[in-house]
This record gives C-alpha cells, sequence and structure tokens, in this order.
C-alpha cells in the first residue's frame, strides 16, 4: 500500500524540472502552498531562537548567551513571528483559499501575486543574511538588536552603528511590498471574481475577513514604508527625522509605527477569526450562528483597529485627553471582538459536535483567545497599563493573542485543509499528541509570564533580579517553552507521515460545505470542472439538503 | 532584608491619609461627576489584596512578601496603591467573564459532543441562523461594561496626573543614561546616581516626590513597580511623574524601555527614609567632596588619567558627566547601576575591567597597573 502510494504519485518529473515549475508558478494554490512551507522555515528559525531566549533566563546570571546577543535574540524572534511566520501563513492560506472558496480559477492579478511571495521571501532571506554578512564595526553576525518596533533613536546611526539596522529596515520594507501585492491582489479578486450568484453577503466568512485584513493591509504598511524610508534617510543621508541628537523626534517613529503595528495585530487575527469561523460550524453540524452580525463586527474592527495605536504609547507622557481617548477607542475593540466569541459560543449551542484536530485546535483558540482578549482589557486601563506595560505581563498577553489565538487558529486550519491540498487527512493520533502538547505546553509558557510580570519583570531583559520570587515562573516558562517546542514536532512530523501514508481524503473528507469542497482533492489548475448553483452562504449544505436549502432562511 | 532600614513607629497611622484628594480632580471631568459608585471600601480591597498575595505566595513565590519584593501588590506608595485598587475590580470584572464564557464553551461541548455510535447518516443538527434579539443584547452588555470600566479610568488618571506639584513636594530631576540614572536635586543643589533617596511622606510634612524626567541619549523608562506605574524618558522631551511613599524600605527598580545593550542592568533603588534621615542624608550630599591628605596619591591619577573627564567630584577639577557623579560615591549601596555590591573589591574589579559586571557598558578598561587601581580605590573609598 505505501509503496503503491508512493509510485502512483502524479507526475514524477526530473527534480530541476519540478523545482522549475514551482519557482516560476504563478497558480494561486502553488504560491499559497510557497508561503505556507516559507513560513515554516522561518518557524524553525524563530521558534529556535525562542528556546535559546528562554534557556538564558532559565536563572538569573546565567551566560548561556551575551547581552548583545540577546538583544538580536528577541528583535529576530518578534520580526520573524510577525513578519515571516505569520503573515506567511495566512497569507499562504488565503491565496489557496479565497479563489476556491468564492469559486475563481486563480486570483486576479496571478503574476502579482508570484511577485508578492517572492518579495516576502527575500525580505527573510536579507533580514536573515545580517548574521552573516552585516558590515560594519561589529563585522560577522551583527543581527539587527533594535527590538521588532525599531524604536528611535536606538535606531539612529549615532546609536546603532554597522549596518545591522538597514538590514531590518530594508527585509521587513521589501516583505510589505510583497504584503501590499498579496492585498491589492486579494480585494480585486474578491471585488471582481466571485462565482455567479454569490453576493458579498453569501461570502464565506473567512473571505470576508480577508477581504478586511487586506484593507487593513492598505492602510497600514505604506506609512510603514514611508517612515522606514525617512529611517534611512536619517542613517544615510543625513536627515533628522528622528535623529534626536541633532532634534529630530523620537515620539514621530513611535506614532508611525504603532499606526501601521497595530492594525498588524489584527491583520494577524482577522484570518484567524475567519478559519475559526470556517471550523466550528462544520464540526457542530450547525450553520455560523448570526452571520451578519459577524460581518459587522468584522468591518467594525477593520475601522476600529486604525484609531486605537496610541495604546501602546501611554507611557511616554501624552496629555490625559489623549490617554482617555485611545483608551476609549480601545475599550470599544472588545465589543465587536466580544460578539465574534459570542457567536462562536452559540454556533457550539445544540450542534452535534465532532472533536476531531481541527475542531479541538479551534476550541482552543476560543478559550485561550479568550483570556488575551480580558488581559487586553487591562491593558486599556491607562493606570494599570503604566503598571503592566513593557513587563511580561504584556508578553503574556500578547502571547495569548498571537500564540494561544492566532497560532492555534493556524493549526486548526492545518488539519482541516490538509486534505484539501494534499489529498490525504493528516493522522489523527499524532494531531492528538500535537494538540495536546502544545496546549500544555502553550500554558506553562505563557501563564506564568502574567506573574512574572506582576512580580516587576520588565521586558526583552537577559537576566533578572534573583530571590523576588522569579526564578519559579521563569523556569516554568522555559519548560513550557521546551514542551511546545516538542509538540511543533509531531506536527512537522504528521505533515511528513500523512503526505505519504495518510488516509485518503476524497473530495469532501469533513462534509462541509463551502465551495472549495465542490472540486477535487488536490484541486486541479483550472480549480473546478463544474460549480454548484450559489444561492445562498452555503452551496453544499443547499445541494446536500434539497428538501431544507439555506436560501429558504437567508 | 539587610538594606531595608528599620521601619519608625506608626507608620500604619501614616499609610492612609489622602494627599491629592480624589474630589478635586474628579471635579474637574464632567465624564468623573457621572461616576457615582464608589469603589469598595478600603478594608475590603486590603483583605482582598491580602488573599491574593497569599493566593500567589502558595503558587510559589513566597518571597513576594519579603522586603526584596518588586510586586506591584506589594503597594509602598500611594499611586501604587490606587493602581492595585483597580486591578482588583478589573480582575473581578474581568474573571467573572471569563467563567461565564468558558463554562459555557465547556458546557455546549460536553453536552453537544457527538456520540461514537452516530454516523456520518445521522441527520443535521437543527440550524439556527442567529437571533437578533440575543445578537443586539451582547453588544449591549459589553458597551455597557467598558462604559463603567471607562469611567473609572477617567477618575483614576485625573487622580494619578495633577497639574501640580504640591508646594513642598521633593523636586527631582531624572536623566536617563546608557545605562545609568543621574538624579539631580535642583532646589537642593546637588546630583546623585542610581539610588534616589526620598522622605517618607507624614501628616506634618506632605512631601511627596515630583520628578522630572529627561534622557541624554534614547528612551528609557522609569519604573520602580512597588512606588509608581513607569513613565518613560525621551529625548528633546520633558516629563513628569510623582509618587508619595507611604513606607520606608528600599525599592527596586528598573529601566522598562529597551535602550540597548545593558537595558537589563540599567537598574535603580529608592531608598525612603524618615524625614530625619533624608535630611542627614540631605546635609551629606550638599558637602563638596572630602579632600584627605592620606590619599592625595590617589586623587592625583583620578585627576590625571581620563577619570575625569566622565565623573564630576565637586570640589576638584574633575567636571565630567559623561558618567555618574562621584562626589559621594561612598554613600551608595551599589556600583554600575545596581551592578555590583560597593566595596573595596567590587571598586577594583569594577576599575580593572567593568566588562566583568556589566557587558558592553560605555566604562572603559583603565589601563592602570594593579598598584594604580588600588591607589585610587583608595582615595575613591574617602568619597563618604
Amino acid at each position: 500500500m505505501e509503496a503503491d502510494a508512493y509510485t502512483a504519485l502524479p507526475n514524477r518529473r526530473p527534480a530541476t524540472a519540478v523545482a522549475h515549475d514551482w519557482v516560476t508558478t504563478v497558480d494561486h494554490k502553488q504560491i499559497g502552498i510557497l508561503y505556507i512551507v516559507a513560513s515554516c522555515f522561518f518557524l524553525t528559525l524563530g521558534g529556535l531562537e525562542a528556546l535559546l531566549m528562554r534557556l538564558q533566563l532559565w536563572m538569573p546570571d546565567l551566560e548561556i548567551v551575551s547581552p548583545q546577543t540577546f538583544n538580536q535574540l528577541f528583535t529576530m524572534h518578534g520580526t520573524t513571528m510577525i513578519f515571516f511566520v505569520v503573515m506567511p501563513v495566512e497569507a499562504g492560506m488565503a491565496n489557496y483559499l479565497v479563489p476556491l472558496m468564492i469559486g475563481a480559477r486563480d486570483m486576479a492579478f496571478p503574476r502579482l501575486n508570484a511577485f508578492g511571495f517572492w518579495m516576502f521571501l527575500f525580505g527573510g532571506f536579507l533580514l536573515y543574511f545580517s548574521y552573516f554578512g552585516a558590515m560594519g564595526l561589529y563585522g560577522a553576525g551583527s543581527a539587527p538588536d533594535i527590538g521588532w518596533y525599531a524604536y528611535a533613536p536606538l535606531t539612529s546611526p549615532a546609536f546603532s552603528r554597522g549596518n545591522s539596522t538597514d538590514y531590518w529596515l530594508l527585509g521587513t520594507m521589501i516583505s510589505g511590498v510583497g504584503s501590499v501585492s498579496f492585498a491589492v491582489n486579494m480585494i480585486a479578486t474578491i471585488i471582481t471574481m466571485r462565482a455567479p450568484g454569490m453576493r458579498l453577503s453569501m461570502m464565506p466568512l473567512f473571505a470576508w475577513m480577508i477581504l478586511v485584513t487586506s484593507g487593513l493591509i492598505v492602510f497600514a504598511f505604506p506609512p510603514f514604508t514611508a517612515a522606514e524610508i525617512m529611517m534611512l534617510f536619517d542613517r544615510h543621508l543625513g536627515a533628522h527625522f528622528f535623529d534626536t541628537q541633532a532634534g529630530g523626534d523620537g515620539l514621530l517613529w513611535q506614532h508611525l509605527f504603532w499606526f501601521f503595528g497595530h492594525p498588524e495585530v489584527y491583520i494577524l487575527a482577522l484570518p484567524a477569526f475567519g478559519i475559526v469561523s470556517e471550523v466550528i460550524p462544520v464540526f457542530s453540524r450547525k450553520v455560523i450562528f448570526g452571520y451578519a452580525s459577524m460581518v459587522a463586527a468584522t468591518v467594525s474592527i477593520g475601522f476600529i483597529a486604525m484609531g486605537v495605536w496610541a495604546h501602546h504609547m501611554f507611557t511616554v507622557g501624552m496629555s490625559s485627553t489623549i490617554d482617555l481617548f485611545f483608551s476609549a477607542a480601545t475599550f470599544l475593540i472588545a465589543v465587536p471582538t466580544g460578539i465574534k466569541m459570542f457567536n462562536w459560543t452559540a454556533t457550539l449551542y445544540g450542534g452535534r459536535i465532532r472533536l476531531t484536530v481541527p475542531m479541538l485546535f479551534s476550541l482552543g483558540f476560543l478559550s485561550l483567545f479568550l483570556i488575551g482578549g480580558l488581559t487586553g482589557i487591562m491593558l486599556a486601563i491607562v493606570p494599570m497599563d503604566w503598571q503592566l506595560s513593557d513587563s511580561y505581563f504584556l508578553i503574556g498577553h500578547f502571547h495569548f493573542v498571537a500564540f494561544g489565538g492566532i497560532f492555534f487558529a493556524v493549526m486548526s486550519a492545518y488539519y482541516y485543509w490538509y486534505p484539501k491540498a494534499i489529498g490525504r487527512k493528516m493522522n489523527r493520533k499524532l494531531g492528538l499528541w500535537h494538540f495536546w502538547l502544545q496546549f500544555i505546553g502553550f500554558n506553562l509558557t505563557f501563564i506564568p509570564m502574567h506573574f512574572s510580570g506582576i512580580l516587576g519583570m520588565p521586558r526583552r531583559v537577559y537576566t533578572y533580579k534573583a530571590g523576588v520570587g522569579l526564578e519559579f515562573w521563569n523556569q516554568v516558562t522555559t519548560v513550557g517553552a521546551i514542551i511546545t517546542g516538542i509538540s511543533l514536532l509531531f506536527f512537522i512530523v504528521n505533515l511528513w507521515y500523512s503526505y505519504f501514508y495518510g488516509e485518503e481524503a476524497g473530495d469532501d473528507p469533513w462534509n462541509a460545505w463551502t465551495l472549495e469542497w465542490a472540486t477535487t482533492s488536490p484541486p486541479p489548475a483550472y480549480n473546478f470542472e463544474e460549480l454548484p448553483v450559489v444561492k445562498s452562504r452555503r452551496p453544499l449544505w443547499d445541494l446536500k439538503h434539497p428538501d431544507d436549502p439555506d436560501w429558504k432562511h437567508e | 532584608m539587610k538594606d531595608r532600614p528599620v521601619a519608625q513607629d506608626g507608620i500604619q497611622s501614616q499609610r492612609s491619609h489622602g494627599r491629592i484628594e480624589p474630589d478635586d480632580a474628579r471635579r474637574t471631568c464632567a465624564a468623573g461627576l457621572l461616576m457615582t459608585a464608589k469603589l469598595p471600601s478600603r478594608i475590603v480591597i486590603r483583605s482582598l489584596r491580602r488573599v491574593l498575595l497569599t493566593a500567589m505566595a502558595l503558587l510559589g513565590t513566597a518571597n513576594v512578601l519579603l522586603a526584596e519584593s518588586t510586586s506591584i501588590f506589594d503597594t509602598a506608595s500611594y499611586n501604587s496603591e490606587k493602581i492595585s485598587e483597580i486591578f482588583l475590580l478589573v480582575l473581578a470584572i474581568t474573571g467573572l467573564i471569563f467563567v461565564l464564557v468558558f463554562s459555557a464553551i465547556a458546557v455546549f461541548v460536553v453536552r453537544f459532543r457527538a456520540r461514537r455510535s452516530e454516523t456520518e447518516d445521522e441527520p443535521e443538527p437543527p440550524q439556527i441562523y442567529g437571533s437578533w434579539p440575543i445578537e443586539i443584547a451582547w453588544t449591549i452588555a459589553p458597551l455597557l461594561i467598558i462604559f463603567v470600566l471607562f469611567l473609572v479610568v477617567v477618575r483614576s488618571v485625573n487622580e494619578q496626573r495633577p497639574t501640580q506639584a504640591p508646594g513642598d513636594a521633593v523636586q527631582v530631576r531624572v536623566i536617563g543614561n546608557q545605562w545609568w540614572w543621574s538624579f539631580e536635586y535642583p532646589e537642593l543643589g546637588f546630583i546623585t546616581a542610581n539610588e534616589l533617596h526620598v522622605p517618607l511622606d507624614d501628616t506634618e510634612d506632605p512631601s511627596s516626590v515630583f520628578m522630572q524626567l529627561e534622557s541624554a541619549d534614547v528612551a528609557h523608562s522609569f519604573w520602580v513597580p512597588r512606588l509608581a506605574g513607569k513613565t518613560d524618558l525621551i529625548p528633546n522631551r520633558i516629563n513628569t511623574m510623582w509618587f508619595t511613599p507611604n513606607e520606608t524600605g528600599v525599592y527596586y527598580g528598573q529601566c522598562a524601555e529597551y535602550c540597548g545593550t545593558q537595558h537589563s542592568k540599567m537598574l535603580l533603588r529608592v531608598i525612603v527614609e524618615t524625614p530625619s534621615e533624608f535630611a542627614a542624608w540631605v546635609e551629606n550630599e550638599k558637602k563638596p567632596a572630602v579632600n584627605d591628605p592620606a590619599v592625595a596619591d590617589g586623587r592625583a591619577l583620578f585627576l590625571e588619567h581620563s577619570c575625569a573627564s566622565c565623573h564630576t567630584i565637586r570640589g576638584t577639577n574633575a567636571r565630567g558627566t559623561f558618567g555618574p557623579d562621584l562626589t559621594h560615591l561612598m554613600s551608595r549601596q551599589t556600583i554600575g547601576a545596581g551592578a555590583a555590591e560597593n566595596n573595596h573589591d567590587n571598586l577594583i574589579t569594577w576599575i580593572t575591567n567593568p566588562h566583568v559586571f556589566k557587558t558592553g557598558c560605555y566604562m572603559p578598561e583603565m589601563k592602570l597597573t594593579a598598584e594604580n587601581v588600588k591607589t585610587v580605590v583608595s582615595y575613591l573609598e574617602t568619597l563618604r
């Protein structure tokens, strides 16, 4: 059986020809997979950086890495995870799925699509090339050490010698160009290429959330790119935008950065919301509760997200009025996010819940993102923020959102759509090991961070004060990080194993309702031989239940 | 424990008197006037805090109750007390929301879990497309909660951010440097480093500490968790913050905004003393440096070498400002901004090779012979 499966692989051609196909491809599905594979590569790097940091923090005053190296590690970890792991893996999933979900043959601009991917990849390579090639004072191995947010004036020529900061600026800027290409392409595709009969109000929620995400990218990235160009002017052409030694303004960078940086959080989160909005209904055997309010919540998150950036800056000494404005705006975002939480929960009610691996990851998302959201409310309370911001409490909070929320959702997506892309289901047993180890490891890693923060541990420190109770919590965190690392090994083994030996999936293994399941697994290059008639939000439900179709209820 | 001066009698009675009346601040804001719901009484808060502290101690942080604690719940000032009160209130509200939503999820998953015997051919469960009354209800409920929370924030921000310092506040000008703190007392006329002495506030002499925060290079942030939240020090900008300590002791803090290689070891101590202890300390700090003829050699070496271009010793030609003022070096507990204890051996190591304690700091290796280092240290040790 196994040997058969191997020899039966289609298109057994010379490796060079296969590589040529992948490098020159303009097919949205192949580009999607390229994004996902590349993000796995960067995940390995970012994960190893995190583990090294956790080892260094096992005990106070350890010297596993030097302070300089530690600073490079957290800079690279943050930058990698945000720009080169979560964004691309979600972009890859959107690339793969959105055209299928809306019944299109490809993206609106297939070559722009390929361009976006390669820009992202080369941006990442350029960033990591700094480890090998940065010229300047420190010689080889000078990765950037400025934090993922690159606050001025630490990045000005006076305080950041050599070229490491330039690698950071150029690497993120170039991958940002890729992101904007992706977003423009997505908007064009979703607006113009939907299947006949599919109104915007009938789109799968995942497509809706990608649409809003793309809107956010289009608004948030250009100012960021502009700010980065200004910083390059500072560094190489003697401009003084952020160069405080010459009268520049360090706060200007903070505003420009967070004007991008906060929407970025939702750029990462909305696709994850989209994923669970697809997974939870299918495994509850229920229609999503409150589709319209879900869409309204998504759109309003998109709008509010653009107006809350300065809540990252409650400690910089803005006036009370400004602080209160941004505090109120931040509170406001709890309302649409709450609506989503309640709708997902209500979808479970009265269902016939199948605890498959993707469903477990989505339920993990629900419970962990709930905690992340509630600690977010704490941080929106200005005086509490004075104590908690830039402490490990904050690190705990945003990892609950970014790892517990977003990454669990991404994992859910892997297990849910793997059969569509590969034609085989992922192994359930390995998947269960992966889920439980990751869930336990995650909680051991990030719950204690809240306590270390309350005990006064600031972020971005390579060591901490002995004898105030921080050792215990840091050691639990480190153990948790190692368990999380091991859980991801199960995931990688599962990806590999299931590719060759997984159970054959068939076209619609989960008995789902959206259009991507209406074609073969994996889909042919042209996606659909024949599209079902789209008259409602769940075209395959209508096919399967001709007696009680959805469009009667909408 | 050893760092902590013996607390004077009657501290408990001094803790609770008000300084800046919350009511004054509240009157300045119309939204604040809407705030009729009072926080639970202090006694309830105190016992709640005790429960929380005990819980955390049980969770493995027994040290939280030690004098060296840096926990934000182990409050020692009016300001941090106010913040931990809000913390407990918000913890109660968010905790309740968490319990409600999480149990809903858990109950639904358990209750509606498909039985193994069920096959794919089973009929689908009833489809519920939504319910406007319910959806509107859970839009409005969070709105109400955040509205209440926002009023709490408005009141608290107005309490914590008075525009004027009390007339008799101790004024301190804090300057953040890579990677140490300069503390200037403009009214008293001297500068010290890394260890901030402030008097305890008491009824007879209410004297909040009012700080003006500046930076000499990159952005830093002043954070002493037990005394107050953090405020950034940003170049070309003057920030202000204040706190009113209500317990004597040594409070640890550190830079909370990433500021380069040794951000981790930009530590500081705030020493809260009784007014008389503080007055004695001030008297001593005001004096110029001791000029002991017995260590004239060391003094000469210090002034001849580049030490003098970075450090100031009042009463000598050393007027450098790149490094900390050393006029009363021996009155401090640590060297290298908390990197090491201030004693004979550590001073010798520090001058020979500061990177032993603080890799990457800007203090250079002084390239002195071992003999000369000892001579310089013998001079420094007279700077009391």
